[in-house]
């Protein structure tokens, strides 16, 4: 670490050194992630036609279809709302879980952690047909559980609707809210909360006024991770979804690999690239700001 | 530090029964004795797991993924590495760029790099070959292999390389007889979790993916859009089990919460 933290400009040698280290994973970046990206864009300005293929000009037709054809504002309204209820009960349901797991002693912590966060390493597909089970008909178990425990009187329709993909959504994106949440509760320095409770503070009001601000920081940055992963997910909304109710990812799947458009399926995917570039970079700076302020 | 009451108990158990529920349900199904979905209660069976050596194509799918994982996470680590050693050791502009050029392939959509790699891969004549897919995966699994392998380089204590170079040891005997033994858990945890990555990666793969070269969880995939019966479940439940038995050993090895949490990419500012 020696060499990173002296505070004399790097020399001649040091950065050559660096970059000839760095050479081949940048070269082999540009080569397939940059060029490809470029190309992609540049795609979505293509004409095509069933029986012509891509044709290589530049036009905006393709754009003016996903602008003015109410079919994609639905459609793009539909994969942020879904994807904006997942985080919400992410966050509503995983702060409360991370804050419980830091509590617990010795073995336990470790083992439920396993738990919950193994869940994100299984394959996606295999979590989907679980929800795919569960949900499957009127008499579905989960609807079965909902209804004996009498939170439910009549059957929810979790397949092919908004409600199931919101609901496996959260499950699938769950580990990166208690994760998020649980590396900022291990920053966290204990005392503080004992000194508010030794000053006769109840234990509300210390996650309300102690635990809560300090955590916040990280219940926003691990917001912008499950967002971001919903709004661009793939299998959930596909097996869930079914065939009719689409989303961005979905969508561009069917262009590209149905209908054969490539042009329209790139203009749906670098829009989708844009708009989660844009919410991400925002919601972040707007969250620094705040945090600069509040630290100051 | 207070313990949980049971108000809390009750919610930790309620939250851990979802966060299993649909793994559980499928490993369970897989073991019924019926020709159809069901949840078997008194009998349990192994016939879907013995049905699945008739099905050619998810043996296959299988073999695609293990060779798919395994390549893409060593190529992955040839590139990562001197990247890392590179990250973590020299200052040179542009380094801050370069590192988020590395990471990159986990904030954009993977469905946005299915589609470039699509185009791309078409466009230069290689399209739907295992060499493709290889070099899309090393592309994705990328990140993860740098940052546990840029965590070890990080925390290494650099003295031991002085102590080697002043010994009278060449670079490349420094680098393989002190280096390297050092960071080795980093690399070997990297590889795991790439390998990981690599053969649950659904969204990019299915843009990808030919007849030939299907991946399982795309020929699982395609299959459940046609019909979903116990078959799938047991290939599911294996994929389950070999799953969590890497994941117990990497836990063993490099703990699952260092895994998962972004403290290599940090360190490395």
């Amino acid at each position: 670490m020696s060499a990173v933290i002296s505070a004399d400009p790097p020399s001649a040698g040091e950065a050559r050194a660096g970059l000839t280290l760095a050479l081949p994973a940048l070269m082999l970046f540009t080569g397939v992630v940059v060029i490809p990206l470029a190309m992609t864009v540049m795609l979505s300005f293509h004409d095509w036609g069933q029986y012509k293929g891509i044709e290589p000009v530049f036009i905006l037709k393709n754009w003016r279809e996903i602008v003015e054809d109410p079919y994609y504002a639905e459609m793009f309204w539909r994969t942020f709302r879904v994807a904006a209820l997942a985080t919400l009960i992410t966050a509503v349901f995983g702060v409360p879980e991370a804050y419980i797991l830091n509590r617990m002693q010795g073995p336990w912590k470790g083992l439920f952690l396993l738990v919950i966060i193994g869940p994100l390493l299984i394959s996606v597909v295999a979590r989907t047909l679980g929800w795919a089970l569960l949900f499957g008909g009127n008499n579905g178990l989960a609807n079965k559980l909902l209804m004996t425990s009498g939170l439910i009187d009549s059957p929810v329709k979790f397949m092919f609707t908004e409600t199931g993909m919101v609901v496996a959504l959260a499950h699938a994106m769950m580990p990166f809210m208690v994760l998020a949440v649980w590396t900022a509760l291990q920053r966290l320095d204990p005392q503080i909360e004992n000194a508010a409770l030794s000053l006769g503070a109840g234990s509300l009001t210390v996650m309300r006024r102690i635990v809560l601000p300090q955590i916040m920081p990280g219940v926003l940055s691990g917001a912008i991770i499950v967002f971001s992963l919903s709004a661009s997910a793939f299998a959930t909304p596909a097996i869930i979804g079914g065939r009719r109710l689409k989303v961005a990812a979905t969508l561009a799947y069917d262009e590209f690999l149905n209908t054969l458009n490539w042009p329209l399926g790139a203009a749906v995917a670098v829009l989708l690239l844009i708009a989660l570039i844009l919410i991400v970079v925002g919601s972040n700076t707007l969250i620094e700001r705040r945090y600069q302020e509040m630290f100051r | 530090m207070s313990r949980n009451g049971p108000l809390a108990l009750i919610f930790h158990t309620l939250f851990v029964v979802f966060m299993v529920a649909p793994i559980v349900v499928v490993c369970w199904v897989a073991f019924t004795p019926d020709g159809f979905l069901s949840i078997p209660l008194t009998n349990f069976s192994l016939r879907w797991f013995r049905a699945l050596a008739n099905y050619p194509e998810f043996v296959h799918a299988f073999g695609v993924s293990l060779w798919l994982g395994a390549l893409s996470s060593c190529i992955a680590l040839l590139f990562a590495v001197p990247a890392a050693l590179a990250i973590s050791r020299y200052r040179f502009r542009g380094r801050d760029a370069l590192s988020a050029l590395f990471l990159s392939p986990l904030m954009i959509p993977h469905v946005v790099l299915g589609i470039a790699f699509l185009r791309f891969f078409t466009s230069v004549g290689i399209g739907g070959t295992f060499v493709a897919l290889v070099i899309a995966h090393v592309v994705v699994v990328f990140p993860f292999a740098l940052r546990l392998t840029l965590a070890s380089a990080t925390g290494m204590d650099r003295s031991v390389e002085m102590a080697a170079i002043s010994l009278g040891a060449d670079g490349w005997t420094m680098f393989r007889r002190v280096t390297l033994p050092a960071i080795l858990p980093g690399i070997v945890s990297g590889w795991m979790l790439a390998f990981i990555q690599s053969f649950d990666d659904l969204t990019m793969t299915v843009f990808l993916a030919t007849p030939g070269t299907e991946t399982l969880p795309v020929r699982m995939f395609l299959y459940i859009q046609d019909n979903i019966d116990p078959l799938v479940t047991s290939v599911s439940a294996s994929v389950i089990a070999i799953t969590m038995t890497v994941l117990i050993l990497l836990d063993r090895i490099y703990g699952l919460d260092r895994v998962l949490t972004a403290k290599g990419g940090d360190a490395g500012r």
